[in-house]
């Protein structure tokens, strides 16, 4: 981090951090690659944002080390590391203008002033916020807010960018407005990003890895894809996005993958049971699933009884009953769904083997 | 905070008493003394034309100001670093903050100037001790002069100045510190180029705070002044009840009022009252 102009590569090892009898951050090991987008990702509490703030030197682990380019950084203060940093809220000074702002980093570093002149003005121009140069962050909309953010933690060119929640406060459609922007941002400067957010849906859209953490714990990390269509435990498949959890028994090792017994009928799943044996649990996502008019042999399917439907313009999601008493949610088409509530009784739910996956029975 | 109608005139009624004793205890005898600058001893405005033509009158406005000056400097930078060590030291360092803010307020205003003329006069603690150890041969003049009167009013006004800087240090977003801390600046940097203007205007409320309290002391200057050191309200005293002058004093202190009327409206163009608590 110290060396401004080029990414850096971070490497988390063993790192832990509790307060007072609370364990907010339980011995992560990661690394974060030079210029990659990682985004941290879970619900309120689970020690993201404590992860992020050990990042920037503000909180300091109770245990583990810190490594940036390879050298122990663990001990060093946040305003030797310079990191760039956009706060939850910004975190603008209030009393000094756009310009000023964006120069402060530039000033600390004691850069001559026409060089402050000159990137203060080309930072302004790459975020947008031409004209607005002489207004205090009080005179300007959250969009603009947040530009000036980044813009501040961008212009000094920080090996990694540290961003926590940046977008909690915007409205939807300038969130992904920014969200662009920010993914343009990533792919100008070439600076490793490390994002926090607890919104799943923003972190697969705009990652290069996604980290998972929930109670203190990292779940699992991964690329976007890699997390959503192969997570390795049951609250990353749920935290993801909606899925479907049916119980499976007697899971063994098959050819190309393995089999089980899903509501008395034979089912194959694509992934490896040998981690996974006897009873378990199988994912599958709604848009994964189908509905047919009857059963045909070898194909992975249950009975199910529809229940109802919600209408979502593209596709109208149905909720249905196994026969032994799941739920299950499946995306469909609308006149598959309308004809399925009309004839108000049994249809037939199957989907491709290489989209259900297992999960261990029970546990998180 | 705005309540329906019947709890905003409950609010009212609380306050009528409060409003009522002004009215009767300080506004309407204040008229009698605005009736008297324009009519003793003859009818007209010949007090206020020598309030502006004597000597004296002015030479004691100038000192006034000057001490209140100094004061709200001294005041406010020493109440700014106790603030500062309140609101953000260590547990145990709050608690002493707290104790050194706090005691001032229950020994009354007489016994601690008393106290400081037993400290700085000739043969007080400070000169008898700075004398023993050989530091000086001659005793200092501490009191019955301007330094003295300076030293009692600080000390009386610096928890005063406190609360309007406690309230704007603690609406202070740490975030903020944290960001100029992560782009680089150091702690004394961050401390001056973003601490002390986001507190701007808890500075402000202090010093004004400080300067009209310092306009209108009495019995501070009157003990560690030592008669040589008069300032204004003390002058108004001794126009009132020993050279019986009633005109002039009514004259005097109808000008101090409308000053401190017109900085105390300033102050509150800059700062909301609930700032200063």
């Amino acid at each position: 981090m110290q060396q401004p102009g080029r990414a850096a590569e971070i490497k988390a090892n063993g790192i832990g951090k509790s307060f007072g009898s609370f364990r907010a951050l339980d011995n992560l090991t990661l690394d974060i690659g030079r210029g990659e987008f990682l985004t941290l990702l879970g619900p309120s509490g689970s020690g993201k944002t404590t992860f992020l703030m050990i990042l920037a030197g503000f909180v300091q682990p109770s245990e583990g080390k810190l490594f940036s380019d390879g050298v122990d950084i663990t001990n060093r203060p946040a305003e030797q590391r310079a990191a760039g940093m956009v706060f939850q809220g910004y975190a603008l000074f209030p009393h000094m203008s756009v310009e000023q702002n964006i120069a402060f980093p530039l000033k600390v570093r004691k850069k001559s002033a026409a060089e402050i002149k000159n990137l203060v003005g080309e930072m302004i121009e790459r975020v947008g916020l031409k004209g607005h140069e002489k207004k205090l962050p009080a005179q300007l909309s959250g969009g603009q807010q947040q530009r000036v953010a980044l813009a501040r933690a961008l212009v000094f060119e920080p090996g990694v960018l540290l961003l926590d929640e940046p977008f909690s406060a915007l409205d939807k459609s300038l969130r992904g407005q920014m969200q662009a922007e920010m993914k343009r941002l990533h792919q100008e400067t070439g600076t490793t990003f490390v994002f926090v957010t607890h919104d799943q849906s923003e972190a697969l859209a705009l990652s290069s890895r996604v980290a998972i953490f929930n109670h203190g714990k990292l779940l699992q990390v991964g690329r976007p894809d890699e997390v959503y269509n192969r997570p390795t435990n049951r609250f990353v498949a749920e935290f993801l996005g909606e899925i479907n959890m049916l119980p499976v028994k007697g899971v063994r090792p098959a050819d190309n993958g393995a089999t089980g017994l899903c509501e008395d009928r034979a089912v194959n799943m694509r992934c490896k049971a040998e981690a996974i044996k006897g009873d378990a649990i199988l994912a599958i996502r709604p848009e994964d699933m189908s509905i047919a008019p009857e059963a045909f042999a070898n194909q992975n399917g249950i009975a199910a009884t529809a229940v109802a439907s919600t209408y979502l313009g593209a596709a109208t999601k149905l909720d249905l009953t196994t026969r032994q008493g799941a739920k299950v949610t499946v995306s469909v088409p609308n006149e598959v769904a309308a004809a399925a509530l009309s004839k108000g009784n049994s249809v037939w739910l199957t989907w491709p083997a290489e989209k259900g996956f297992l999960l261990p029975d029970g546990g998180q | 905070m705005r309540g329906p109608l019947s709890d905003r005139m409950g609010a009212a009624l609380l306050m009528a008493p409060l409003l009522l004793f002004l009215i009767l205890a300080y506004a309407w005898p204040f008229l009698g003394v605005v009736k008297w600058s324009f009519t003793l001893p003859t009818p007209g405005l010949g007090q206020y034309h020598a309030l502006l033509t004597d000597d004296l009158v002015q030479s004691v406005f100038i000192r006034t100001l000057r001490i209140a000056a100094i004061v709200t400097v001294v005041s406010v930078t020493a109440a700014y670093a106790i603030t500062v060590v309140w609101v953000r030291g260590s547990p145990v360092q709050r608690v002493l903050a707290e104790f050194c803010i706090l005691v001032p307020f229950w020994i009354s205003v007489l016994t601690r100037a008393f106290g400081w003329v037993a400290l700085l006069s000739n043969r007080g603690l400070i000169n008898t001790w700075l004398q023993s150890v050989g530091f000086i041969s001659e005793p200092l003049t501490l009191v019955r002069n301007e330094f003295g009167v300076i030293v009692g009013m600080s000390h009386f006004l610096i928890p005063f100045a406190v609360f309007p800087l406690a309230s704007a240090m603690r609406s202070l977003d740490e975030r903020v510190l944290l960001a100029a801390r992560g782009l680089g600046s150091s702690r004394m940097r961050t401390f001056w180029t973003v601490f002390v203007p986001m507190t701007r205007s808890g500075i402000i409320g202090s010093a004004l705070i400080t300067f009209v309290f310092s306009l209108g002391f009495f019995v501070t200057p009157a003990i560690l002044g030592g008669g040589r050191s008069v300032m204004i309200a003390e002058l108004i005293y001794l126009r009132i009840f020993q050279s019986p002058d009633w005109g002039l004093g009514a004259a005097i202190s109808v000008v101090l009022v409308v000053f401190v009327g017109a900085l105390m409206a300033l102050l509150f163009r800059y700062v909301k009252p609930k700032q200063l608590v």
